[in-house]
């Protein structure tokens, strides 16, 4: 397919790995921030063929792992109301809250519906007048323009049956976290390229430079992530500890400044909860006090609903790269892909759920050590 | 078989149950083909109904009658829209059933069709539909010898579902079955994959993408009769490809066969639907076919059997995409283009779109 197969061609895939393997003198220990990337690189192998000169390490990047137990419940909790449509991205529907997940909420008649774009929400809400309309707004800054979009069109047309359930992150302060946590095992980054084609990267030189740690900006094709492996790997190898761009296809260094320019009318930072982690100063969007009346929290009265995590569960120490899956006293036990305990384990490019499958195939990868 | 495409509870209570993973009720993730599907029967409808011609869970059964071994399978069609690019659900209802029928080695002769319709749906729509399952019947060799109507109020059904039985009758020698794939055997798929899931998505209402896509839907008699006519026996295992697509096949298959699948990273997938995929990020291994199967056969007339089943339009593209191995038993593994390994496991309910 023109513009996607040629990053994927398995010749100079081959030939990228092969380089990657020559010039590492030592295996390094590379975290990919997106989620988007995790399933590239479990998709295709890539830990696999390169696991003598790099561990990678699946970072917090995945929106659907990262959102707090806390905003799943209200999700859940909102779902259930029967004068409620709630919608979503589709892969939040099996995410577990405390007691069920959006799917089971749909199968005993609550309203939910998968929405590929958070503006069919705003129209789902113009054709049901009857209806509160209630879009789960979550993911890291790809998906705020769009949802801050949502926002301010329902705002401009006066859409007052639409909300949003906001739980959006962003990038930098989950990496200074991890890059402060004493356990730290990240040497450098593939940071994640549609983050970075809003954002641009210039907030990641200041980290780059205190930590000492490479950071490149990359894309989500194969080539995409082993050259981005490769140009860290180099970096590491010469010492330095520069932020490079290799998505240069997508990705400007001041970003997207119009898409920018919506998410900070619409969003205000905020400390924000991650699931498994706990909360992070300074690390999500919220809405600004100009769009109060279209956020879901204040409208259905949800600041009382709290949730406490599995204590069995150490996703937080999995996303931060302190704990393989395996070695989590629940993996494969009582945490598996059909019953999981926590997010990691939901998804197929979940961390813990792609070693779960993975060491099914490979012996020498333990399961349920100690279930 | 047992078909479980539940496409509506008609619960209405709204409450969260507890514990989380059994929601109490039905999902529809216990439609999709996948873990949940599997774990619907063997939990309620296998410790019921088990019997020895059920046990195998089949595409059909193989039950004597007098003697004779026949084939019986059923199948229940809903689908929205009701027509489609490249069909309607009266085309589904008959390949759907006639190649259940198939899959069993049998050549299929009588269908029977029962209709649950819905107030209000229009005699234009109903008339396209039965006209295509009159023609499809037609050109499948296969005659509809009983029916039923009923019709329930608007609201109650999605325009019309149709349950479809199909009888066949077997030759000898000639007995394929999931639990017959042996190392090495050849794994062979029949054409290009992925075609009516993302014809249906792309028909579907409130998706605003469009995408040149019919779907497959087709008779695979004449595929069958083709592969037993030039290489008999030497045919293992028939699966055709629907829902939860082929990967949910082939793992069906591994775990009947206590036995692997490698398959290579070369998969036959139309450029339009592998764009349509990337869009909505879904999986063409895990999108449904309806004129597509994959057939395991002893690697010495792999040859013979991709010429057969090549020599027919609906084959014409038939591939091998992989090999049955003794290793990672109940597994399907795909090779990929960097030499890496990626468990293709069965879903546990139906595809959800990534958001990222």
């Amino acid at each position: 397919m023109k513009y996607l197969s040629e990053y994927r061609d398995p010749a100079m895939a081959r030939g990228l790995v092969q380089r990657i393997l020559d010039t590492a003198t030592k295996r390094w220990t590379l975290m990919e921030v997106c989620g988007g990337q995790t399933h590239t690189i479990v998709k295709q192998g890539i830990n696999e063929v390169l696991s003598n000169a790099v561990e990678m390490i699946h970072g917090p990047g995945c929106p659907v792992c990262v959102t707090p137990l806390v905003q799943i419940d209200r999700a859940l909790h909102l779902a259930a109301r029967p004068d409620v449509i709630f919608t979503s991205f589709g892969d939040m529907l099996r995410v577990p809250g405390s007691e069920c997940d959006l799917l089971q909420v749909k199968a005993r008649g609550g309203n939910v519906r998968i929405v590929y774009s958070p503006l069919d929400a705003v129209e789902i809400a113009r054709r049901n007048p009857d209806k509160e309309v209630v879009f789960f707004a979550v993911g890291f800054e790809t998906t705020a323009p769009a949802n801050a979009m949502a926002v301010w069109r329902a705002s401009e047309l006066g859409v007052e049956n639409f909300s949003v359930l906001v739980s959006h992150v962003t990038v930098p302060p989950a990496m200074v976290a991890i890059l402060e946590d004493p356990g730290n095992r990240v040497q450098g980054f593939l940071a994640a390229g549609h983050v970075c084609t809003v954002m641009g990267w210039d907030e990641y030189e200041p980290l780059a430079a205190k930590y000492q740690v490479p950071i490149v900006v990359t894309g989500f094709e194969p080539l995409d992530i082993l050259e981005g492996i490769w140009m860290a790997v180099r970096q590491l190898e010469d010492g330095r500890h520069e932020v490079e761009n290799q998505y240069v296809r997508s990705v400007r260094r001041e970003g997207n400044r119009p898409a920018q320019d919506l998410v900070s009318r619409v969003f205000q930072v905020v400390d924000r909860g991650w699931r498994g982690i706990g909360t992070i100063p300074g690390s999500g969007l919220g809405l600004r006090s100009e769009f109060a009346s279209f956020d879901a929290e204040r409208k259905f009265g949800l600041e009382g609903i709290s949730a406490e995590e599995s204590a069995d569960c150490h996703a937080g120490d999995v996303l931060k790269g302190r704990l393989k899956p395996f070695e989590c006293p629940a993996f494969g036990g009582r945490c598996t892909p059909e019953s999981p305990l926590g997010a990691p384990m939901v998804s197929t490019e979940g961390a813990c759920a792609a070693y779960y499958n993975f060491s099914r195939v490979q012996a020498d990868v333990p399961v349920g050590v100690a279930s | 078989m047992i078909t479980t495409s539940l496409r509506r509870s008609a619960l209405q209570q709204v409450a969260c149950p507890t514990p989380a993973p059994d929601s109490g009720c039905v999902q529809l993730g216990h439609g999709s083909g996948g873990k949940m599907s599997a774990r619907l029967l063997r939990e309620r409808f296998l410790p019921r109904f088990g019997n020895k011609y059920l046990d195998g869970l089949g595409d059909g059964a193989r039950v004597p009658v007098e003697g004779v071994e026949v084939v019986v399978s059923t199948d229940t069609f809903v689908v929205s829209p009701l027509e489609f690019p490249g069909g309607n659900i009266g085309h589904l209802a008959v390949h759907g059933t006639v190649n259940d029928v198939a899959m069993m080695g049998a050549v299929p002769k009588y269908l029977s069709a029962g209709f649950v319709l819905e107030e209000g749906l229009g005699f234009d729509v109903l008339d396209r539909i039965l006209d295509a399952m009159a023609e499809a019947s037609a050109a499948c060799g296969v005659e509809i010898v009983t029916g039923d109507t009923k019709v329930v109020d608007r609201g109650k059904a999605d325009g019309l579902f149709v349950n479809t039985t199909g009888v066949g009758f077997l030759s000898d020698g000639f007995r394929p079955a999931p639990d017959l794939a042996r190392p090495g055997d050849s794994v062979l798929v029949t054409g290009p994959l992925g075609r009516h899931g993302m014809a249906i998505m792309a028909a579907r209402e409130g998706l605003a993408f469009e995408a040149d896509i019919e779907s497959d839907t087709a008779s695979l008699v004449p595929l069958v009769e083709a592969l037993r006519v030039a290489v008999g026996a030497g045919v293992h295992c028939l699966r055709d490809a629907t829902r939860g697509g082929v990967a949910s096949a082939l793992n069906e298959i591994a775990q009947a066969s206590g036995v692997g699948v490698a398959l290579s990273g070369d998969l036959p997938v139309p450029t339009a639907v592998e764009a349509a995929c990337e869009m909505l990020g879904l999986d063409p291994l895990y999108v449904a076919n309806e004129g597509v199967m994959v057939a395991l056969v002893s690697p010495e007339v792999e040859a013979d059997a991709l010429a057969a089943l090549r020599a027919h339009p609906v084959g014409a593209s038939a591939t091998r995409i992989g090999h049955v191995v003794a290793e990672h038993q109940g597994m399907v593994v795909l090779r990929t283009g960097l030499g890496g390994t990626r468990v293709v496991d069965m879903l546990p309910g139906d595809q959800l779109p990534r958001i990222c």
